[in-house]
């Protein structure tokens, strides 16, 4: 019997996807909680397994063998829907990322505009779960959500605008493509575009921060202010997916901002590009974002808006004006 | 800040911030009525860990009752310590040779400064950031393993006896106290960058809270809250005891009455502490450290006493009335942070949450000591 | 304009000067000590439960039944009992209970004794899982540790 190559292709990468996704949501736990030990002096977990590595599965156990209390009076469609909401297009997104020049599930030619559009659909996972549960601090919890995402998605737009611009094309492999041969060719460091640059990775950075509900920004699962967030309600597997959900979006952020600024899968010095520089640099920008949490204290929400509306905004179209400008120009 | 239009009809809730709650630390439970966002009105409810402190006062001896001393206020019980045991030699007529005096206060400092730390962890712990708590708790450790090497306990010290101290010091205090000071003095300009120059904690910090310095004066508020609204009172400087007059130190004042005022006054207290510490070092005499005629059976003589102390919250007074028995008849304890919570109310109208919390972490609230 | 720039330039530069903060820490070795695999020494003043002192000459404890630490005791938790033994100068101790679920570590007892006869222990495991396990009879404790 002939099978098609093609259906055993996508059935791979589709294990693979979720493979990683899921490998990832666990481990970047294991990650998180051992580098903030180390910055705090101590040792995290070590005593389930060599360094701790089996925390992650132990605790993944737990969290199945728990009850899946479905409190009485929530809407039952909206409130058992909204972890998969939250989850699903995370791992959709993964279906355009390119890892290497051969290793991509489907190379779309809009594969940037299709990442952002999964994204929106996050949050109204998070909407729908909160109103789902009945229960007003997860309501006005889920209110400050929108609200900050709305505002950071702004910024990060156009960010990713004055990009394609740049590299005239909306498919991430030929993005990476433009940037190969040596990091003087990455999107941070071409000053011909733009002087603004590094500060519109710095502005895509922090809009990434914001998106995926991390500290600094992280008001939404804070616990000294409303007593819980907007999961209140959820227990065991179900607040299980949307962590799991939340490191996804971590992921994805992080490649994102790899491919469109630091080259992809290019090498430093140009010599052996590859796979493994991809992963080098994505995990380099995982830390990074674990290591700024353990570093600031909380924003307050109106902070947290004034720095978009009034700061990343501005600062953004101004970046947007000029790199078209020189482009024109040059 | 706050744009707060005045409406008719406001649909206000009540919110309770329970007594289980990890930024009212200790049991504290206040009843918000809130509009939205903002607080209408906050009634602060007291009494969850009321243990009689001062009815136990009235069935103990005198001696007995220093252990309670030190589990009023278990982060600077030394100060508590020092306030009971003065007003007591005070009404005894008990004279305090020179190097107990100083053995008092240098470990009385000691204290103060591990309580500023972890009065500091605490505070960025409820602002939202982990780690300095865990960096300020290296440093209180060291003090910890100090005092534990002079009197035997890590938190709820007993130390102080009528006419002295307990016991002397070991050969090892006097340089390892030394070190201290000199790995502390190394570490503040870490805390300085890490936390006072943050972007984020200074937008969280300035201008938020105002506590005028009449609301002080209205409500009695001493201690770091007062010196962050302008008041200049420090019991050491202007009702000075023990030793203090001899030696040179300032006391902080800030003008601005907002929350980085008084988290001002605390860090630099802490310097402060420190010199007062090596100055005492210097000049530690030698000598006994318990005075020689205390009876067993202590019986001051009948009448009224009072004696304040300047610990880390405030001015902590001890009232004592005697009649003369081996009891006190009446025992009343002014405790700083009873007075320091109640303008509370008053200073959180129309704030919004976070920065009615961010007042409440910077009043450095430890609830066992309001409910005594 | 000039003061908004500023802020925003002086604002991030702070932080990156918390992240290299932090970033320095994490390559530092850790402060905490794995316990119980590694234990700290314990000071010599450290304030365990009270214990008998062993009189060197004659074997026994150095307890004359004065009852001095029962009376300075705050919370009622020795109990010291003695009779008078035919030959013996002075009363001979049969019963020394130390009720540890009411002490307070306060040291009175040790401060009163008149001759020297207990001493802070420095014993700091004592999870149980009953509470009769804390009513100490501190004689029996001295005689099985000879």
């Amino acid at each position: 019997m002939h099978v098609d190559p093609e259906i055993i292709r996508l059935l791979a990468f589709l294990i693979g996807v979720i493979a990683f996704a899921a490998l990832n949501a666990a481990y970047l736990v294991w990650l998180e909680r051992k580098e903030a030990a180390h910055i705090q002096r101590r040792i995290g977990p070590k005593e389930v397994g060599p360094f701790g590595l089996f925390q992650p599965l132990v605790d993944g156990i737990k969290l199945m063998t728990k009850q899946l209390i479905v409190p009485a009076g929530v809407d039952p469609v909206l409130f058992k829907i909204a972890p998969i909401l939250v989850m699903v297009p995370a791992i959709m997104s993964f279906v355009t990322i390119p890892f290497s020049d051969t290793l991509v599930a489907r190379n779309l030619d809009i594969g940037l505009l299709a990442i952002f559009a999964f994204a929106s659909v996050n949050v109204l996972g998070l909407l729908l779960g909160a109103w789902g549960s009945r229960n007003k601090y997860a309501v006005i919890s889920a209110a400050r959500v929108v609200s900050q995402n709305v505002a950071y998605e702004i910024p990060m737009l156009v960010t990713v605008v004055t990009l394609v611009m740049i590299s005239g094309t909306m498919n991430l492999s030929k993005i990476v493509g433009l940037q190969m041969g040596g990091f003087w060719h990455w999107n941070i460091f071409n000053f011909s575009a733009s002087p603004l640059m590094p500060v519109a990775f710095l502005i895509f950075f922090i809009c990434m921060l914001a998106e995926t509900n991390r500290a600094p920004f992280d008001m939404a699962e804070a616990e000294s202010e409303l007593v819980a967030g907007a999961f209140t309600e959820y227990s065991g597997m179900g607040f299980g997916v949307f962590f799991m959900g939340e490191y996804a979006n971590i992921v994805i952020g992080a490649s994102v901002a790899t491919i469109l600024f630091l080259g992809g899968w290019d090498c430093p010095l140009g010599l052996f590009p590859g796979v493994h520089w991809f992963l080098i640099k994505m995990y380099f920008l995982i830390f990074t974002v674990i290591w700024i949490r353990w570093t600031y204290p909380r924003t307050t929400f109106y902070g947290l808006l004034n720095l978009s509306w009034k700061i990343l905004i501005p600062i953004s179209f101004v970046n947007l004006i000029l790199t078209s400008a020189m482009l024109k120009v040059f | 800040m706050s744009a707060f239009a005045e409406s008719e009809a406001k649909e206000t809730f009540v919110l309770n911030l329970g007594p289980q709650h990890p930024a009212t630390h200790g049991v504290l439970r206040v009843k918000l009525t809130m509009d939205g966002e903002y607080i209408v009105e906050a009634e602060p409810v007291l009494g969850y860990i009321h243990r009689m402190h001062e009815k136990m006062g009235e069935n103990r001896t005198w001696a007995q009752f220093l252990p309670n001393t030190g589990r009023m206020d278990y982060l600077h019980a030394l100060a508590y310590n020092h306030g009971y045991v003065s007003v007591v030699e005070r009404a005894a007529g008990i004279e305090v040779p020179e190097r107990a005096e100083y053995l008092r206060v240098i470990t009385a400092e000691l204290n103060r400064v591990s309580s500023h730390l972890l009065w500091f962890g605490a505070f960025i712990l409820d602002l939202g950031g982990f780690s300095p708590l865990l960096y300020a708790f290296d440093d209180r450790e060291h003090i910890l393993d100090l005092l534990e090497s002079v009197t035997g306990s890590r938190l709820t010290y007993c130390y102080f006896r009528f006419g002295g101290v307990y016991n002397d010091i070991d050969e090892n205090f006097v340089p390892g106290t030394r070190a201290f000071i000199t790995r502390l003095r190394g570490r503040m300009p870490m805390y300085h960058n890490l936390v006072t120059k943050n972007i984020i904690l200074m937008k969280r910090l300035q201008e938020v809270g105002p506590i005028s310095a009449e609301m002080c004066r209205k409500y009695g508020a001493t201690g770091p809250v007062c010196r962050g609204s302008g008041i200049n009172f420090d019991v050491r400087k202007h009702e000075p005891y023990s030793v203090y007059p001899e030696f040179d130190f300032e006391v902080p004042v800030y003008e601005q009455c907002d929350s980085m005022a008084r988290y001002m006054v605390r860090m630099d207290e802490i310097e402060q502490s420190l010199r007062i510490i090596e100055q005492a070092l210097d000049k530690l005499p030698e000598g006994p450290v318990m005075a020689e005629k205390v009876p067993k059976i202590l019986k001051p003589a009948k009448g009224d006493y009072y004696h304040a102390v300047e610990t880390a919250r405030g001015s902590f007074g001890v009232r004592v009335v005697s009649d003369g028995s081996n009891t006190p008849y009446r025992l009343k304890l002014r405790s700083p942070t009873f007075s320091n919570l109640s303008l509370f109310g008053e200073a959180c109208q129309g704030m919004l949450l976070p920065d009615a919390l961010a007042l409440m972490g910077s009043l450095d609230l430890v609830i066992p000591e309001i409910d005594r | 304009m000039i003061d908004y720039l500023r802020e925003i330039i002086s604002g991030t530069w702070s932080l990156f000067v918390g992240l290299g903060i932090t970033i320095r820490y994490f390559f530092q070795p850790v402060v905490t000590v794995q316990y119980p695999h590694e234990t700290l020494p314990m000071t010599p003043r450290f304030r365990g439960h009270i214990e008998l002192v062993k009189d060197e000459e004659t074997g026994e404890t150095k307890c004359i039944v004065c009852g001095m630490c029962q009376k300075a005791c705050p919370s009622n938790c020795i109990t010291v009992n003695g009779e008078k033994r035919e030959g013996v100068k002075g009363k001979v101790l049969t019963e020394y209970t130390l009720d540890f679920t009411k002490c307070s570590l306060c040291g009175l007892c040790v401060e009163s004794c008149p001759t020297a006869a207990i001493t802070f222990s420095k014993d700091y495991n004592l999870a149980g899982v009953r509470k009769e396990a804390y009513i100490f009879d501190l004689k029996k404790r001295l005689e099985a540790k000879n």
